[in-house]
């Protein structure tokens, strides 16, 4: 069979028919849907599942789902959940360990738990998440190996986006409402009086021969012409964005700010932007033993760095106030991130805006640290 | 994270003050590769968890030693471990002290309280080679006389000079009374060809690498072993960040020239 590698459309049956043959492969599909009024991502088992005729309104501290008269799945931006819910999840055993009756102990790895995923859906900032996250969990001189099984076995549908929403920034951190890397097949999704339909681009053998098991036709200049158009105007449609300077340099010169005190005082430390960061990784290990004593199984769990407990040392946390957590959590992302892994640790999703309780804006932060740096180079 | 503890059981246990205990561990079955004096373990109590640990003896039979300060749930289970029982380590990670850097010149050895012990088989190793090192120097602080780890064994070492000094002496010192930093006049060595290597607590080593680069000694030649909260010692948990380093990865050794601003800025 020849797989096709030009740009090919899909209406709504070929996605359908798209999300038979992938669970008909013996994957788990995840995907966008709507749940408790908001837009998640969960197990699909029919394409018409997908959020058809939804959209968001997002501000600092709110989500809102609208209805769409257009009817498009994939006009809304990123939801509370990201990919890293599946690819490294939020509880995972890593092993046990057993008394022997010789008075010795034996330890048994947990044999990860690694469905082959299909995400269908995955927005250009979140493909460049799942890749930085590569870099952290896989990329250094010990694997992960439980996030690096799930990952190599995951097929990524990208959806490009055309529809960015009032928090989104990822333009300014180098990214864009296009997918240029790292998908299986890219989807573009088009409505207009010639009906609704998504441009498919493959990135990959695998997309390619997926691509060959649902009816599709070869794309049309026009669809092209107006998936591109879309894609293009989004990007000049970004909601916020970050100062156009070297943050690292920035971040890094601005530990002794005095801004940092000034959101520690509206800063809840509830961590919960580290908890809908896309690359967010930090865990921590629990001890669980079952009631002989006898068996105990260690367990690893998503961590937050404004968690209290998170720098403790024997005689206390390391970062005690609010200030220094925040000023951890920001510049490591902007900052550090570089030192440690190789590039920066935002995508400009903006999802720890929209779900900070407080209404903190990383962007505003960011732009006060660049007034603050400003006005001391002018002293 | 993904290395599997390693059975290894307890061959010998001895006291070293109130709150710590040394550890002599053999491999029940095959032992992890070789750890490097400065190098740590990740230490597993059974159902209590895993804390990071430097070895404070290696072996060449693949047997080594942890000194642990009781100070939480872990470090006391470990404590409480007698000969026979069977704990688990994964390891050895992180950087290592690397005396060998330190061949022809002066080593100067500054230790604060249970930092003594990560420097040990350090000591040793340059002992065992006077003709490799120029003069070795060991100076000891700890909180009382009763917080000094091996003392009887550091009068057996042949070192240019062993000083120790306690800040709150009780009725039987006769020794120094003060800071270790204060130590560093009687020492000799040579502050242009000697490598330094610290470990203690934070404000200990801050007060001493600064004292060292102050008399002349190149700040990378100043070698500080540092701690921080580790989870998975293999660099994906975030624990141990230090600014740009990760203490696992990047340390716990690292020169001054790279940790002297980093432990200048309060809660980094």
């Amino acid at each position: 069979m020849t797989a096709t590698v030009g740009p090919a459309v899909l209406d709504r049956d070929g996605l359908d028919a798209l999300v038979s043959a992938l669970a008909s492969q013996g994957r788990t599909v995840v995907g966008p849907t709507v749940r408790d009024g908001a837009i998640v991502l969960a197990e699909l088992t029919t394409a018409a599942q997908l959020p058809y005729g939804w959209g968001v309104e997002l501000a600092a501290g709110r989500y809102r789902l609208v209805p769409r008269e257009d009817g498009a799945a994939f006009a809304h931006s990123a939801g509370p959940q990201s990919w890293k819910s599946f690819l490294h999840p939020a509880r995972e055993q890593l092993w046990s360990a057993d008394r022997t009756p010789e008075g010795g102990l034996s330890f048994t790895p947990q044999e990860p738990e690694a469905p082959s995923y299909a995400f269908l859906g995955v927005r250009p900032c979140d493909l460049r998440a799942i890749a930085i996250q590569d870099r952290v969990l896989t990329g250094g001189r010990y694997e992960d190996t439980g996030y690096g099984m799930r990952r190599r076995r995951a097929l990524l549908i990208a959806a490009e986006c055309t529809e960015p929403g009032e928090t989104c920034f990822c333009v300014s951190t180098g990214g864009g409402p296009a997918a240029d890397a790292g998908y299986d097949l890219a989807l573009t999704e088009v409505v207009d009086e010639d009906g609704h339909r998504f441009l498919v681009r493959v990135g990959s053998e695998e997309g390619a021969r997926l691509l060959d098991l649902v009816p599709h036709r070869a794309a049309d200049p026009a669809t092209q012409s107006t998936a591109r158009g879309a894609v293009d105007a989004a990007r000049d449609r970004m909601g916020r964005e970050l100062p156009a300077v070297d943050l690292r340099a920035l971040l890094g010169g601005s530990l002794d700010a005095e801004r940092w005190d000034d959101v520690a005082a509206r800063c809840l430390t509830c961590g919960n932007c580290t908890m809908v960061c896309p690359t967010c990784f930090c865990v921590t290990t629990e001890e669980v033993t079952d009631l002989t004593g006898d068996h105990t199984e260690r367990w690893q769990r998503w961590d937050s760095c404004f968690d209290l407990d998170f720098s403790h040392l024997h005689e206390g946390p390391v970062r005690n106030s609010g200030r220094s957590r925040y000023r951890q959590w920001l510049t490591h992302k902007l900052a550090t991130w570089h030192d440690q892994f190789g590039s920066s640790g935002c995508v400009g999703c903006g999802r720890c805006i929209a779900w900070c309780p407080a209404g903190i804006d990383i962007t505003e932060e960011v732009a006060a640290l660049r007034a603050e740096a400003g006005t001391e180079a002018e002293r | 994270m993904t290395a599997l503890p390693v059975p290894y059981r307890v061959a010998g246990r001895r006291r070293e003050t109130a709150q710590t205990v040394t550890l002599r561990l053999e491999p029940v079955g095959e032992a992890l590769a070789d750890f490097a004096p400065g190098q740590f373990a990740m230490v597993h109590c059974f159902g209590r968890g895993e804390i990071p640990l430097s070895v404070s003896s290696v072996q060449s039979t693949g047997g080594l030693a942890h000194t642990i300060r009781g100070v939480g749930a872990v470090s006391d289970g470990l404590c409480a471990a007698r000969t026979g029982d069977v704990l688990g380590l994964r390891g050895p990670y992180g950087t290592s002290w690397e005396l060998g850097r330190a061949r022809g010149r002066d080593v100067l050895v500054v230790a604060g309280g249970i930092g003594l012990a990560p420097l040990r088989p350090l000591i040793l190793s340059a002992l065992a080679e006077p003709e490799a090192y120029g003069r070795v120097s060991v100076l000891v602080g700890a909180r009382t006389p009763g917080d000094l780890i091996a003392r009887e064994e550091m009068n057996r070492w042949r070192t240019a000079c062993t000083g120790m000094v306690v800040d709150r002496p009780d009725a039987s010192w006769r020794g120094d009374v003060g800071m270790v930093t204060q130590l560093l006049g009687r020492a000799p060595f040579d502050p242009g060809g000697t490598w330094a290597f610290v470990c203690g607590p934070e404000p200990m080593i801050r007060a001493t690498a600064r004292e060292l680069a102050h008399r002349g000694v190149p700040k990378e030649r100043i070698r500080v072993s540092l701690e921080r909260s580790m989870r998975c010692a293999t660099g994906t948990c975030g624990h141990c960040q230090l600014g740009p380093l990760l203490v696992c990865r990047d340390g716990p050794v690292l020169g001054w020239d790279r940790a002297e601003r980093l432990l200048s800025v309060r809660e980094l």
